[in-house]
């Protein structure tokens, strides 16, 4: 499923992520890559971006950029 | 020890924490600038430490030295090109494997001695998290040092050490680097004979550096290698290229992706050896905090709340010290005034240089005011969580969350609006900010609606004061669409932003950031307006002779004679009215006298010139003089008028004099769109020039400004004839 489908509150595991260029590029750099576990903390009061936790850090990510990462839930 | 000056670059995240080092290490003697050809800050200091001069430099925080961004690209030349003796890079201790990143690349560098700083590792160690120093030092061959930057504790140290790395000279390479799977490590073999070969040392970068940034297609690399060695560029970017092909084919990935996974890999293998994480789980204040702040319903009032108290603040408590200035420069200008003699010296004195540069002095505590604002914004960790509430809308412009504020402040004044657009990282981001941004109307636009509108509106001025408003922000937003598809075009700067934990801010960073930022206005602006409000001066000064259709002082002669007699036959209790009635005819006539002389100045006759451009909009050539006295300021415009129109000193008199001069309510509301949307001021335009760096980009802003403003207002003009208002 995509990052972007998680509801708040949830955990789940990076399996693959997709987009191009810089985007995806900055997204494995700040360390989201396969295998990473990412925590939803919450999304902002518009619904857009999305807070997420990081190894051990907050991150915000626009749903639409959310959407290119495929994700695992951890229950 | 011999006097020898060294370099050392500070490099790290954002929120690293970096700063705060730089700021100990340099305290006061830091200078800003910019970074050449560009708008990203630099910060230099330079000091005396162990017998070396040493010249501390802050590269931008980044995450990467990938080159997208121009802090990237900035970090990422200034240590290949300048060569630091030292990069010390800045680590924020409870976020280590991130920052590892970072450091990877830097040493993948291999052209400056490395020095890690674990900064705020009390924080990590409150948060559970125990690093092995020496283990990590052992591994990655790269000295290491414990510091706490808000509380000056190891920073000595830290420069000692950076100090003694730089005292060694240069060493041998590095021992332990990332190791790359077997089809990269084997690319980079055959890849770096080649490039060995044909490139070696003559670009001064390690070669297997410059095998890595080729087979990643890395864009800055190539064009260099282009306009360096022209003769060699098609052989090594050939190969390069069929490696890259290759690499693909095999990994079914691009390179680039593969390596940074396998750096993150490295990293995990260090982590693993060097970082203890005790389960004892901490309430996270700073996770608190933002329950609040970022809460699904607060959020926004809260949000809205501190940012009518920094409006507040901005304009409120602003509004005294700026008296005292407007008093202060009224002060110096009397002064001289009554010390020199009459003449063009004295005139260009006050009317211009005085006058002019006092009306943009006078919003120096506004500024500081703001930036102080800003400065505990940035500090503490808020301004990334109102980028985080406000993204959602901005993003329909086109634009990152962190616009909003300088947008904001655009109301009040644009000067420190267009200034405060400095938070955006991206450039693209910050220059299309900077260009919509005057169309927010600022207050001193305010007093020319409310004479226009009273007058030809009187019962409706409310409405249409607000339709101009709105008028404003529709033009910002239908601008900023425009500009983002088609000059600004280009990938949205991804909105991968961090959003730190809240941190006290230090009173010395606030005051620091402040004052460093209110130098820039003050210097900069200075020259600018001066020159500004020189050749305004001289416009509306010139020619000296003006050939006045009757002689001024003959009849002011008369109305004196007149009165003399007068007032010896009157009685004494007619005399007060009668002293009245004289200053009044005076005025009257004195009033005359300079609207003559500026309808026959060099000013005159450039309105007279252009007039047929402002005729289309319904605007005399009066308007058109006064409104091009706005491009110097906008307070100036109802004076100007007021002159121009011959209105006598009471408030209600121009407005009447408004009305018999043939202006219709369609032309007076042409005129208001007009004001509205072309260049706010001079200060601005120096403003976006500097903000910029780009006078392509400052050149564009006032013709696109005033080419929409024509447009609207003709469209307004002739439109409302059409239909039948006249």
């Amino acid at each position: 499923m995509k990052l972007s489908e998680l509801k708040q509150a949830q955990t789940a595991l990076v399996v693959r992520i997709g987009g191009n260029g810089a985007l995806r590029r900055r997204i494995l750099e700040m360390g989201i890559i396969k295998g990473t576990k990412i925590y939803v903390e919450k999304y902002a009061p518009l619904k857009d971006p999305v807070e997420l936790i990081v190894k051990g850090y907050h991150v915000s990510l626009r749903v639409e950029e959310a959407a290119q990462i495929i994700v695992e839930l951890m229950e | 020890m011999e006097q020898a000056s060294f370099t050392i670059a500070l490099a790290g995240n954002p929120n690293s924490g970096k700063t705060t080092i730089f700021n100990m290490i340099t305290g006061t003697r830091q200078k800003v600038g910019n970074w050449p050809g560009v708008t990203v800050e630099k910060k230099e200091g330079r000091i005396k430490k162990f017998g070396h001069d040493l010249n501390i430099i802050d590269l931008p925080g980044t995450y990467s030295l990938t080159p997208f961004s121009i802090e990237e690209i900035v970090a990422r030349d200034f240590i290949l090109e300048e060569k630091p003796d030292v990069v010390i890079d800045i680590i924020d201790a409870s976020n280590l494997e991130r920052s590892l990143y970072l450091a990877t690349q830097l040493r993948e560098l291999d052209c400056s001695k490395v020095l890690f700083a674990l900064n705020m590792h009390d924080l990590a160690r409150a948060r559970g998290v125990k690093i092995d120093a020496e283990k990590l030092s052992e591994l990655l061959d790269v000295p290491v040092v414990f510091t706490v930057g808000n509380k000056n504790e190891g920073v000595e140290a830290l420069l000692k050490t950076a100090v003694e790395l730089a005292e060694k000279g240069r060493t041998t390479k590095l021992k332990r680097r990332v190791k790359y799977n077997q089809d990269v490590e084997l690319a980079i073999q055959d890849l770096s004979a080649l490039i060995g070969a044909q490139v070696g040392s003559q670009l001064g970068y390690d070669l297997r550096w410059m095998t890595i940034k080729l087979l990643e297609d890395d864009n800055i690399l190539k064009k260099r290698i282009v306009e360096k060695l022209p003769e060699k560029a098609q052989a090594v970017l050939e190969a390069a290229h069929a490696q890259r092909e290759n690499l693909v084919r095999r990994l079914n990935e691009e390179p680039e992706i593969i390596m940074t996974d396998e750096r993150y890999g490295f990293i995990a293998g260090i982590i693993k050896e060097v970082l203890t994480t005790s389960r004892r789980q901490r309430v996270d204040i700073s996770r608190n905090i933002d329950m609040v702040l970022t809460n699904r319903f607060l959020g926004f009032p809260i949000f809205i709340l501190l940012i009518w108290a920094m409006f507040q603040l901005t304009f409120t408590m602003g509004a005294y010290p700026m008296e005292w200035i407007e008093q202060g420069v009224a002060g110096l200008s009397a002064g001289l005034a009554a010390l020199m003699p009459d003449g063009i010296v004295k005139e260009l004195l006050l009317d211009g240089i005085v006058a002019g540069v006092g009306s943009v002095i006078v919003f120096l505590p506004n500024i500081l005011i703001l930036f102080f604002c800003i400065a505990l914004f940035e500090d503490t960790g808020y301004m990334a969580r109102a980028a985080f509430l406000m993204d959602r809308i901005m993003h329909l412009i086109g634009l990152h969350g962190k616009s909003f504020i300088p947008m904001l402040m655009g109301f009040g004044c644009n000067v420190p609006a267009v200034m405060a657009a400095r938070t955006l990282e991206s450039e693209k981001d910050r220059i299309l900010t900077i260009l919509i941004t005057p169309f927010m109307s600022c207050s001193a636009r305010l007093p020319i609606y409310i004479v226009l509108a009273g007058t030809f509106f009187s019962n409706k001025a409310g409405s249409v004061l607000f339709a101009i408003y709105l008028t404003g922000i529709v033009m910002a937003i239908l601008s900023g669409r425009l500009l983002r598809s088609t000059l600004l075009k280009g990938a949205d700067a991804p909105f991968v932003m961090e959003l730190p934990p809240y941190r006290m801010p230090m009173a010395r960073s606030l005051i620091i950031h402040m004052w460093d930022r209110s130098k820039l206005f003050l210097r900069k602006m200075g020259g600018v307006i001066l020159i500004g409000s020189i050749l305004i001066w001289v416009l509306s000064a010139f020619p000296r002779e003006v050939a006045y259709s009757r002689n001024y002082a003959e009849v002011k002669q008369q109305i004196e004679t007149e009165f003399t007699n007068r007032l010896e036959t009157a009685a004494a209790v007619n005399r007060p009215a009668l002293e009245q009635e004289k200053a009044g005819r005076l005025a009257h006539l004195e009033k005359h006298r300079q609207m003559e002389k500026s309808e026959k100045s060099w000013m005159g006759m450039i309105g007279k010139v252009i007039a047929p451009v402002f005729a289309p909009l319904g605007i005399d050539w009066r308007g058109g003089i006064a409104l091009l006295s706005g491009f110097v300021a906008k307070e100036i415009v109802v004076s100007t008028m007021g002159v121009l129109y011959a209105a006598e000193n009471e408030a209600d008199a121009l407005q009447t004099a408004l009305a018999a001069s043939g202006m219709t309510p369609l032309s007076a509301l042409a005129m208001m769109f007009f004001v509205l949307l072309y260049v706010p001021c001079l200060a601005t335009i120096a403003s976006i020039r500097r903000e910029t760096a780009s006078l392509k980009w400052t050149v564009f802003s006032v013709v696109y400004s005033t080419l929409v403003a024509w447009l609207a207002a003709f469209t307004v003009y002739q439109g409302g004839r059409l239909l039948g208002f006249a």
